[in-house]
């Protein structure tokens, strides 16, 4: 099968590393570690997003995510969640590639609590100075393509927009934009928070995008295993939509069946 | 640093008084932590790991030390 070929032999290489899977989760707001653990087994992702946070030194024998969900086995990608700062994003960054030793990181810079829609002046400041000190910065940006270039300038590895403010799971509210940040990047881009459900990765997908990374949608789903095998499947499906090719839509119209040989 | 030799510090926020000539590592492992899954910070400055046992702390160390918690 000619899909299936395509399936098996595509990847996607981001700073030199490779993966088959176009889906990164997120470990947040799950109701347990082992409901997260099951979630990212279906899911098939072989990135996770971790946030950075202080060990609670009242209570060291709490239970660890990394007793879940193995580093060795699905990539740890640190986030910077919650800084509003490119100082602070790269104060938590330093951290993490201590705890990690791994440079490949998520650089978000916040630019207000309401919206959580990136500070791009800040964002494209702290991807210079990261890109200096040597980390691999997949950055969540907005989906504005000038600034998309001006992060790839600056050693963004990928570039990250949003396709709907993060955990609205209002679905892509940019489709136009974000189809011109893949048409203009030379990195990876994967549409970062927004997604809803599995129309919306697929779609992501369709547009030509090189992966999706969501949290909320699986870890707020009635039953989140079973989205994640939703999303695992959109993903795969918008992805082999994207290589087929669609047909040119049309304003009428046009029969199935041949017209020719009618009784 | 105080009568009885102990030293004063903070850590995460918290303050906490630890023995004099007490390393990082000694320090880390008597918060019931494991030095190999945490980083640390002190005084702002990231410790390398591998430097952890060589670093002693000192009176008014301000430390931060972090893990890897559920993100998105």
């Amino acid at each position: 099968m000619t899909a299936h070929r395509a399936m098996s032999s595509d990847s996607w290489t981001v700073a030199g590393r490779t993966f088959t899977s176009r889906l990164i989760v997120g470990t947040g707001k799950y109701k347990s570690f082992e409901e997260n653990a099951a979630a990212v087994e279906a899911s098939g992702a072989e990135i996770v997003t971790v946030a950075v946070r202080r060990v609670n030194v009242s209570d060291p024998t709490q239970p660890r995510l990394t007793d879940f969900i193995d580093p060795k086995r699905v990539a740890y990608l640190p986030n910077t969640a919650g800084c509003f700062t490119a100082e602070d994003a790269i104060r938590t960054l330093r951290l993490a590639r201590e705890a990690g030793g791994w440079n490949l990181v998520k650089l978000e810079v916040l630019g207000e609590a309401k919206t959580l829609y990136p500070n791009m002046v800040e964002t494209i400041r702290a991807t210079e100075v990261l890109a200096k000190e040597g980390f691999e910065p997949m950055v969540y940006c907005t989906d504005d393509p000038i600034a998309a270039k001006q992060l790839e300038d600056a050693g963004a590895v990928a570039i990250m927009p949003l396709g709907a403010p993060i955990g609205s799971g209002l679905g892509l509210q940019n489709l136009v934009t974000i189809r011109l940040i893949v048409e203009g990047a030379k990195v990876p881009v994967l549409v970062d928070a927004g997604v809803g459900t599995a129309s919306d990765a697929a779609e992501a997908m369709e547009l030509g995008c090189d992966g999706v990374l969501m949290n909320t949608a699986i870890a707020e789903a009635k039953d989140p295993v079973l989205m994640a095998r939703a999303m695992k499947a959109a993903v795969e499906a918008g992805r082999l939509a994207y290589l087929a090719g669609r047909m040119q839509k049309r304003r009428y119209a046009d029969p199935s069946s041949p017209l020719a040989g009618l009784i | 640093m105080s009568v009885d030799g102990s030293l004063s510090i903070r850590v995460n926020g918290e303050h906490r008084r630890v023995p004099g000539g007490t390393s990082l590592t000694e320090m880390i492992y008597q918060l019931g932590l494991d030095p190999l899954r945490v980083a640390v910070e002190r005084n702002l400055q990231v410790v390398p790991r591998s430097k952890m046992a060589e670093v002693d702390v000192e009176d008014g160390d301000d430390y931060e030390i972090v893990h890897f918690v559920g993100g998105g």
